[in-house]
């Protein structure tokens, strides 16, 4: 059994990723400590948390412009692509290796290879994550920051309050995906091995079959 | 020739019909809006001076006249004035008989003032005002007698105009502009501020530059909402504080025992109450304050999908070292 590695990490990449995770984290704290503020028990001071929550959205928005650049002008476009054909079938082929298959020591359907990063459930998970649930939680929040550009009442109901619902809502989602994602990068040769590709931009997997060249 | 007339005729008749329609509607809406249909004849006479922008004043020795300029403080508003709570009055139900006089003799400026309490104190009638109570919070207030000498009711409550606007309900949003026109009245004006004390007129938008989403909390929260201490027994807050003491902490309106219930939206929470559904769902027909408007079944349901998602990690990362071991 050889160990290869493959470059699909570029640095533009990485450095854009903890960016946003950083982000991502301290506006779910933030977001977490204005929905649950108590006087008795504050987990950020209100007025820091609005503060924070504001800049961290605003820094949010740019990067992820950053990120769409990237995959329409750059080659990581490609890993998004979602090809419909046969594509059921490949996800639960991936989710009964995550379910069964991964404790008979079965290794994963679909191999990591430089034209193809995500499995089939990492591909539907990031693109309604970044393409849909990420837009609509900063589209939110900016309306949330000019609140007068919001629709006053939609029957019956104040429409910052929708709006509030609908970040909080989505915010939440990523959260969750978030929790989610902090444990499917355990999965791989060793627990700390996708951790560290993000780091220095190799991923490492384990090849049984033909070993490939390590591409840049 | 006489089918096109016809056809003529019959659509100019349907084009009178509907002018007859609208004639009336506009008519009846006229007649709902005009002052003067529901003003009694001794106020539309007072208000043939008091209305305008300028008067006639006789001189009833020569017989000389001038044209006046109507001061602003004396002039009245017919379309406020009957719209106001104490609209349905005549003048003179208040003011000095003299006031009948043309022109009017110097007594009128000594005539008794009445206050409140002149009228609604001790009357079972107006007991669910609490005018006592309103009375002892206002003499605690930084608006009390103690503070500015000439301050009374009538300095925020105008006889002429002033609505009971909460009691009326209605959209919070138009509460909030109308309660706060009133603050601002003086507290924006330094024409009116000067006539009851002598200091600098703070600027309001750089006093309150520290308020997040500023132009948001002044039309959505009323300024007595932060500036008065809330009183359980009367519907609006009395007690203006200092400025020093007004709320700052941002957590007593943005959390689930929002001071907010207690005071802007304390009309409709003595109507109901409920532990299901939004926090304070009173706030969400007008507005939505982060930390107050909580939904019960959206928190049961995040805790739950958290829950279950914590479970699942959980239980996946347990077998996945067990059949790690085994396997080793």
């Amino acid at each position: 059994m050889n160990k290869k590695k493959l470059y699909l990490y570029p640095l533009w990449l990485r450095i854009w990723h903890h960016v946003n995770a950083v982000l991502m984290i301290v506006l779910i704290f933030t977001g977490v400590s204005m929905q649950y503020s108590d006087p008795n028990y504050p987990l950020i001071r209100f007025d820091i948390a609005v503060d924070l929550h504001s800049t961290s959205g605003i820094f949010l928005t740019i990067s992820y412009f950053i990120f769409l650049l990237g995959v329409l002008f750059s080659s990581i476009g490609r890993y998004y692509l979602v090809k419909t054909e046969g594509f059921f079938t490949a996800f639960a082929r991936q989710l009964r290796y995550y379910l069964f298959g991964i404790f008979r020591g079965e290794k994963s359907p679909f191999k990591v290879t430089q034209e193809r990063k995500f499995n089939p459930i990492q591909l539907i998970s990031y693109n309604v994550i970044m393409h849909a649930i990420t837009p609509f939680t900063f589209i939110t929040g900016w309306a949330l920051i000019f609140p007068e550009t919001i629709v006053l009442n939609v029957y019956g109901y104040s429409g910052i309050m929708l709006t509030s619902l609908v970040h909080s809502i989505a915010g939440f989602l990523i959260s969750i995906f978030l929790v989610i994602h902090l444990y499917v990068i355990t999965i791989g040769p060793s627990p700390t091995a996708n951790l560290k590709s993000m780091i220095h931009g190799y991923h490492e997997a384990i090849e049984t079959e033909k070993t490939e060249e390590i591409e840049k | 020739m006489n089918k096109p007339s016809r056809i003529y005729c019959k659509a100019c008749n349907r084009k009178i019909l509907l002018l007859v329609i609208l004639l009336i509607s506009f008519s009846n809406a006229y007649n709902k809006d005009n002052p003067e249909d529901v003003l009694d004849p001794e106020t539309q006479k007072c208000l043939d001076c008091h209305a305008g922008m300028r008067y006639t004043l006789t001189d009833p020795v020569t017989g000389d006249m001038a044209s006046l300029k109507m001061y602003d403080e004396l002039r009245i508003d017919p379309h406020l004035y009957v719209r106001a709570a104490h609209g349905g009055f005549a003048c003179t139900d208040c003011h000095s008989l003299d006031y009948e006089i043309h022109p009017h003799p110097i007594s009128v400026k000594f005539e008794f003032q009445y206050s409140c309490l002149d009228c609604h104190g001790g009357d079972e009638h107006f007991a669910r005002f609490n005018f006592e109570k309103v009375e002892e919070e206002f003499n605690v207030s930084i608006h009390g007698n103690h503070y500015i000498e000439n301050f009374s009711c009538w300095s925020c409550h105008n006889p002429h105009t002033y609505r009971l606007t909460v009691r009326e309900g209605g959209r919070i949003v138009d509460i909030v502009a109308y309660n706060n026109s009133i603050c601002l009245e003086c507290h924006g004006d330094i024409s009116h501020y000067a006539v009851l004390i002598e200091r600098q007129l703070t600027n309001m938008l750089s006093k309150h530059e520290w308020l997040p989403n500023q132009s948001l909390h002044f039309r959505k929260v009323r300024c007595i909402d932060c500036h008065a201490a809330v009183h359980y027994d009367i519907l609006v807050a009395h007690h203006v504080l200092p400025a020093s003491e007004a709320v700052r902490n941002c957590v007593e309106c943005h959390s689930t025992n929002s001071i907010l219930m207690a005071s802007l939206y304390k009309h409709k929470t003595v109507e109901r109450r409920s532990r299901f559904g939004f926090f304070n769902s009173e706030i969400t027909t007008d507005a939505y304050i982060i930390g107050a408007n909580r939904n019960y079944y959206f928190n049961l349901a995040s805790i739950v999908i958290l829950g279950l998602v914590l479970l699942g990690i959980a239980i996946h990362a347990t077998l996945r070292y067990i059949h790690y071991r085994q396997r080793k």
